[in-house]
């Protein structure tokens, strides 16, 4: 992401001589830049892909071997907190599309309240995501750090017709907390490198540099985070809602 | 030509970083393994640098060879290094797409190997789980000297070199998806380029892959996860679990990632190969290809087939049998493209014995040894492949023979025809053929005494890892003439790469001044002009009679005009 950013700076020393000041030595027209910027985009959003991908697949393997602590564990998971935010992810998703369209458009004062719009929703997330394992952690679900089964082999009073699980398959649960912490860790990780490229394109937007025209960058960052949204999309289901109710 | 500035994101400069780095590795990866094969034959000699090493030390000394050999020079000199250094100018660009992330991923590449290569400085030293690390051994702090820090190290080193390699992939993909210049069609791309495209796609579904199981290992061995430990790990006597109360993780889990990654890797390492043979026996036998089409379909079909067998790694590991039958099934299949190529290299080679240039110069000399070990290495692949022979075979020299004449040897005889025939377009220069000659009879002597008799060690049911024979059952004992002799091979060829090492050095500062096109190449590197205004009308590899000769054609057609 970083390099797409100062790949599509313009450089000052350019302008004098007849081609766009945006305009890099090594390409021929502005139009093979852009598509070369975007393209690579797109692939490096296919690596992310294949990297969700394993862990996905390390979900799918223990889902299937351990499907009764997956349900118990999901059974912790806080609904409306998850919930609200998708809710503010897709929302986010919708300004920052708010936002290139802004770009697009020219229209600087748009730009920058839909990125700054933008920023808020995702520090939301990540506050939410915070209350989320603050409370894990105060039951005693973090895996290796502060992990007990009690929750597990007795019943709960939420969920009367589950059974309570045998000794074995509660120590289970680990398996579904250490899947859960790792997907959203990584994937708030994800979140706080959008969040910090967010705050530089606001300070590069005030001074006015991707409504001239050229927005490449914007795009490539508009690519971004709804990609880190989809991740989420993914998650939610994954994680609190398929296997609440059997 | 561009003057040498290793700190720009000239993608020249970076391809030749990519080599020079890639040269270290291989020195160090060189040592370690002469190291090792000294061990086997006199474990109680004191060794430079190690002292006497321990059975443990010998398994630190081969996690860190195939790790370095693997890593950074299979993979960072045949893709990242050529790739860089030819590719844009092969397809008619000026540069990369993406020029500083070439370079990122260049000095990512360095820190990774900086990182790797402290393991052996920290307490413990380097770790001894092998180069594909398996847990519960590589998952456990106290699993053995060297799985503490040093395994930590490797962790990080392997990540780090997975974001750049990754980055590398996309910078690739991007330079060949939108900088072909004007009339440079698809089916016009030298089989180099091919060849690197199919890399590139594999580098970047494998190298993903990998960093999240890196990742994930990370995570079991600091933050307490389970998705590789096992229950009930036994350490020293001691039951690990009332120490560290893991979740029920599976070993199991770690193979598929890493052999996911792992097994599009050998493919890695050897299409660049194969692409670079195709192109330099159509410039040196005078003549195109036997069909330029069938050339990118088998290329394009081993880089698809090989995503799909990485099961064949795992027979033995517990895996259902039906699932092994079904990988078995489709590594086998991997040999119709492999050998369809061999064929039309075969057939290129009959057609082509008229027309050839005479005498054989030394690139052209190393692509015929590359041949060699692609029959004599992948014929044994189709034996491995079927899960009844592999479960005898299995973790033997048998193995260690076959992927070392295959990938290692197949590929590094192709990096030497990469470096003699592209070395004018590093240095302006050429490399000395003599010696070149020299090198290539003594190397090739080397690699076939030091491996060949791998199959035989193997077949006789000797395990690899063993550091030392003596003193053991008298089956493992009775290979000790074998292994002496196949220490002594490995000796001659390693100290055969000292003549290339001089030859190198040499003629970088010395060598003859290299004309235009040395080789009669057709293909775009070559042009000295400025491919500002390229224009391509020729496929690659054509020739027409001139006289009596065969003249090249070169691609792009203003430079016929000036002829």
């Amino acid at each position: 992401m970083d390099s797409q950013v100062i790949a599509t700076q313009p450089t000052s020393a350019h302008g004098e001589h007849g081609h766009s000041p945006h305009l890099r030595h090594h390409f021929a027209t502005v139009a093979q830049q852009r598509e070369a910027a975007s393209f690579g985009m797109w692939l490096f959003l296919l690596t992310e892909i294949m990297f969700f991908g394993g862990m996905f697949t390390a979900y799918l393997i223990y889902r299937n071997w351990y499907y009764p602590a997956f349900v118990a564990g999901s059974h912790w998971m806080i609904m409306w907190a998850g919930t609200l935010n998708t809710t503010v992810l897709i929302c986010s998703s919708f300004t920052m599309a708010m936002g290139v369209y802004s770009a697009e458009m020219r229209n600087r004062k748009a730009l920058l309240r839909y990125l700054f719009i933008t920023l808020c929703f995702g520090i939301v997330f990540l506050g939410i995501k915070a209350y989320e394992w603050h409370d894990e952690w105060e039951h005693h679900h973090v895996p290796g750090l502060n992990f007990s089964i009690n929750d597990f082999t007795h019943v709960d009073q939420r969920y009367p017709q589950d059974k309570p699980l045998a000794p074995d398959m509660a120590e289970k649960t680990q398996a579904y907390f250490s899947l859960y912490f790792m997907l959203t860790g990584v994937h708030a990780l994800h979140m706080l490198v959008g969040v910090s490229i967010l705050v530089v394109l606001l300070f590069h937007a005030w001074r006015g540099a991707y409504t001239t025209g050229h927005m490449t960058t914007i795009e490539n960052f508009g690519l971004y985070w709804h990609f880190v949204d989809i991740v989420w999309i993914f998650l939610f289901p994954l994680l609190y809602l398929i296997s609440r109710h059997q | 030509m561009t003057p040498y500035r290793p700190f720009s994101a000239d993608h020249r400069s970076i391809g030749i970083n990519y080599l020079l780095l890639a040269l270290c590795a291989v020195t160090i990866g060189t040592l370690l393994s002469l190291f090792m094969r000294i061990h086997i034959i006199a474990p109680f000699l004191r060794l430079p640098f190690f002292g006497v090493v321990p059975p443990e030390g010998y398994l630190a000394l081969v996690t860190m060879h195939g790790t370095l050999m693997v890593f950074f020079v299979l993979t960072s000199a045949p893709v990242n290094g050529f790739a860089s250094l030819v590719l844009p100018s092969q397809i008619g660009a000026r540069s990369m797409a993406l020029p500083r992330l070439n370079a990122v991923s260049f000095w990512l590449t360095t820190l990774s190997l900086a990182v790797l290569l402290a393991a052996f400085f920290v307490p413990g030293g380097a770790p001894i789980s092998g180069w594909t690390n398996y847990p519960p051994l590589s998952g456990i702090a106290a699993a053995g000297p060297g799985q503490a820090t040093g395994m930590d190290l490797w962790l990080i080193s392997i990540g780090i070199f997975c974001i750049a390699s990754v980055l590398h992939a996309v910078c690739l993909l991007t330079t060949i998806w939108t900088r072909r210049c004007a009339g440079m069609f698809w089916a016009r791309l030298p089989l180099t380029v091919w060849s690197w495209l199919t890399t590139a796609v594999l580098m970047f579904f494998a190298f993903s892959v990998l960093l999240a199981a890196v990742v994930l290992l990370l995570s079991d061995r600091h933050f307490g996860t389970g998705f590789f430990i096992p229950k009930g790990e036994v350490i020293n006597g001691m039951m690990y679990d009332r120490l560290h109360p893991h979740a029920d993780g599976s070993p199991m889990l770690w193979l598929h990632l890493f052999w996911f990654f792992g097994h599009p890797e050998v493919y890695i390492a050897i299409l660049p190969a194969m692409g670079l043979a195709t192109s330099l026996l159509a410039n040196f036998l005078r003549r195109p290809p036997v069909s330029y089409r069938f050339m990118v379909a088998t290329t394009l079909a081993i880089g698809a087939f090989g995503l799909m067998v990485w099961g064949h790694h795992m027979f033995v590991s517990g895996m259902n049998p039906y699932a092994g039958t079904v990988f078995g099934l489709m590594t086998m299949a991997i040999a119709v493209p492999s050998s369809g190529k061999a064929l039309g290299w075969f057939a290129m080679l009959f057609q082509g014995r008229e027309t050839r240039i005479r005498p054989l110069p030394s690139p052209m000399l190393f692509i015929l040894g590359f041949l060699s070990f692609f029959v004599s290495g992948g014929l044994t692949g189709p034996i491995l492949a079927q899960p009844v022979l592999d479960a005898y075979l299995h973790n033997t020299y048998f193995v260690v023979g076959h992927f070392h004449l295959i990938m290692a040897m197949a590929g590094v005889f192709a990096l030497f025809a990469a470096v003699y025939y592209w070395f004018p377009l590093m240095t302006g220069r050429l490399m000395n053929d003599r010696l070149g000659k020299w090198h290539f009879w003594l190397s090739l002597l080397g690699a076939y005494g030091t491996f060949f008799p791998m199959y035989d060690a193997g077949l006789a049911g000797l395990p690899r890892h063993y550091a030392q024979l003596t003193g053991s059952t008298s089956t493992v004992a009775s290979m000790l003439r074998l292994q002496t002799g196949i220490t002594h091979s490995a000796l001659l060829l390693a100290s055969a790469q000292l003549l290339f090492l001089v030859n190198l050095f040499w003629s970088a500062r010395r060598g003859a001044i290299a004309p235009e096109n040395p080789w009669q190449a057709t293909t775009l590197e070559w042009t000295a002009s400025d491919l500002k205004e390229c224009q391509v009308s020729h496929s690659p590899y054509e020739y027409r009679f001139d006289g009596n000769a065969l003249s090249p054609v070169m691609q792009c057609s203003f430079q016929q005009k000036q002829e």
